[in-house]
């Protein structure tokens, strides 16, 4: 009896996210008596097969099959239902990124079983498991327990860190052909276009944000003009991408890109929960605020009360002149 | 061209979400609701689409009696047709939520003939389960895919765009065809008077659908632990900026 990770890769690139799934899978395995095993799938698989046994899969199966030329969420879904059937796996494991939270969700449809989604926690029991998982994007936390012949979970992006077995396990290379349907390449990508950009949002060191205090596309030069002298980007609010002065790539917050800066700079955004998980991974935050009780300055470690149509150009003419 | 969406009414809380004393819902008690902001723009892309190529837009959800309320918004931004499934209870779990979408939609479709397209939102924004448009597309036998930003719609074909680190990645899915849609593969429109006038008329099905329970039940919800620290007010108005630029150059920002 096993608990099987899903392993994703990109042509043969193992993801980081997979790690941590590993790393979250080994000690859950240990409490629920099963072996941890792992798949890989696709072109590129065997490759990426190479650093599991050192992150603890006792087992690692390599699905391989002609239509599995590149990703595509409903063949991997089916590979692993098939896999699941015939390997004796009571649990799959993987990591909550958008092709996890998407493949684990085909396997449950394919297997008719629940599927819990971004768990914190998870406690093996012999009867019903239960889960502490995610909602809201973080904001919330819901305890559930699941009844189930397999139990299917994802685990919430950077709960735990990668890290390598204490002892590596034996990580016995398998490979798996499962039976596919032709019309499974129907949602296998096809073609993939590549975006070179600079600093992104969701890698900048330095994130100037504005929000509906600033007012209008055009009065979010001096945001740019601070970010540009930082090296950062300019983020936003989505009361600002929803009035459509900056595209919703900028949009910090639950249904935008989640930041991680050494500082974010939060100017006229009043901190609605929906933003501040976008935000809260932030290392240091600086509020510019008119209204010193509102939710962004209650929550950051430094603030300044006041209009950001002056301060922001103050802090950019101070930052010039130091510089000489 | 015929499109089905299916949206979920949400409450839409403020600074922090709070939960009712048994721990079993949000307290909505002094909320307003709205439609997930995923769905919303999958109902946004209905009506470009429908716009583009003709055809109506019906717009399907699970949900207490007030969802109509979600229905009569997409009323007002151009849907055309409305399906309530009601339920009792604050929310069903993802296995039953889709058993009920998937089965309220074929009956549908038994009368009016196959949806060329059905949009979901890449996850409902309380829940978050990232399943029910997934297990839908299943039960209907549709290609799906989730993480929708772009999509255009030519020869019987959906093309569709999904953004991944450094690019996107393209699929394209024979029709009918279901997808999941992340919020910016638009910018949704704002009612029109017109739209608004529109929606008090629009006539909303009711489906009422019996299904079993799933394998996941909710024990509780909580918050979770926040540590609080006290603000450090550097200042007010533009005299604190050499505050903040000194807090700038401690953090090794300023080089
Ligand atoms: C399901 C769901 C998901 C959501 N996802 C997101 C998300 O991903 N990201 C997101 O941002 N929001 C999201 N929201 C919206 C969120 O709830 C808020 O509506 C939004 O964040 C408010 O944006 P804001 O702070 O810019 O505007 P407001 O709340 O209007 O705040 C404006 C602030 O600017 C200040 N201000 C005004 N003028 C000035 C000035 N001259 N100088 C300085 N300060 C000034 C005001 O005091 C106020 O604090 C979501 C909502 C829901 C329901
Ligand atoms: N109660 C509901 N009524 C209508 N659609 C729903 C409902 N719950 C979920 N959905 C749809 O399914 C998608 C995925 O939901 P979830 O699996 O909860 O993340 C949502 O974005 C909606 O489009």
């Amino acid at each position: 009896m096993s608990l099987l990770v899903i392993c994703d890769h990109d042509r043969g690139t193992l993801a980081e996210a997979s790690l941590e799934a590993l790393a979250f899978g080994r000690p859950l395995a240990i409490l629920a008596g099963l072996e941890m095993t792992a798949v890989v799938i696709g072109e590129g698989a065997e490759q990426a097969a190479v650093d599991l046994a050192a992150h603890g899969a006792s087992t690692v199966h390599v699905a391989s099959h002609e239509l599995l030329t590149d990703f595509g969420p409903e063949a991997w879904g089916e590979t692993v239902a098939q896999l699941v059937r015939a390997s004796g796996t009571t649990v799959v494991l993987a990591c909550g990124t958008d092709r996890g939270n998407e493949v684990v969700a085909h396997v449950a449809a394919r297997l008719d079983q629940p599927f819990v989604a971004n768990c914190r926690s998870v406690e093996p029991d012999a009867g019903d498991w239960t889960m502490t998982r995610v909602q809201w994007g973080g904001s919330l936390l819901e305890d559930v327990k699941l009844t189930a012949d397999v139990v299917l979970v994802t685990v919430a992006h950077h709960v735990v860190e990668p890290a390598l077995a204490d002892v590596p396990a034996a990580g016995v290379v398998t490979s798996f052909r499962p039976d596919l349907d032709a019309a499974l390449a129907r949602t296998v990508v096809i073609d993939r276009v590549v975006l070179t950009r600079g600093v992104t949002l969701a890698t900048a060191p330095v994130v100037v944000g504005g929000g509906r205090g600033v007012g209008s596309a055009e009065a979010f030069g001096p945001l740019e003009e601070l970010a540009d002298l930082l090296g950062g980007v300019v983020g936003c609010s989505r009361a600002v991408t929803n009035n459509g002065w900056r595209p919703h790539s900028d949009q910090v917050g639950q249904t935008g890109t989640r930041i991680a800066p050494e500082i974010y700079i939060a100017s006229g955004i009043s901190g609605a929960i929906q933003h501040w998980v976008g935000a809260m991974a932030a290392r240091n935050i600086l509020a510019i605020n008119t209204d010193s009780e509102a939710n962004m300055v209650a929550r950051a470690g430094h603030a300044v009360i006041g209009d950001l149509h002056q301060v922001i150009p103050a802090i950019i003419e101070e930052i010039r002149r130091r510089r000489g | 061209m015929r499109i089905l969406v299916c949206v979920k009414r949400v409450p839409a809380p403020g600074a922090r979400i709070n939960v009712t004393a048994d721990g079993m819902a949000v307290d909505s008690a002094h909320l307003g609701f709205t439609t997930s902001p995923h769905e919303e723009c999958a109902v946004e892309e209905a009506v470009r689409l429908v716009g583009e190529h003709g055809g109506e837009v019906t717009v399907m959800t699970l949900g207490p009696a007030a969802a109509e309320e979600q229905l009569r918004y997409a009323a007002s931004v151009g849907a055309d047709r409305f399906v309530l499934v009601p339920i009792s209870e604050v929310d069903w779990d993802p296995q039953r939520t889709a058993a009920a979408l998937a089965g309220s939609i074929a009956d549908v479709e038994s009368v009016d003939g196959a949806f060329d397209l059905v949009l979901f939102g890449n996850e409902s924004a309380d829940a978050g389960g990232f399943q029910v448009g997934v297990r839908v597309a299943h039960a209907l036998g549709r290609p799906v895919v989730n993480g929708i930003k772009g999509v255009d719609i030519a020869d019987g074909v959906a093309s569709a765009r999904r953004e991944v680190d450094g690019g996107f990645e393209v699929y394209e899915l024979p029709l009918p065809a279901v997808l999941g849609v992340k919020e910016g593969i638009n910018l949704p429109r704002y009612p029109t008077m017109k739209g608004r006038l529109a929606s008090k008329k629009a006539e909303v099905a009711v489906d009422e659908r019996s299904v079993e329970v799933g394998g996941q039940v909710r024990v509780r919800l909580h918050r979770p632990v926040e540590t609080v620290s006290e603000t450090v007010i550097l200042g007010t108005g533009p005299e604190a900026a050499p505050a903040v630029v000194d807090l700038l150059e401690e953090l090794g920002l300023l080089p």
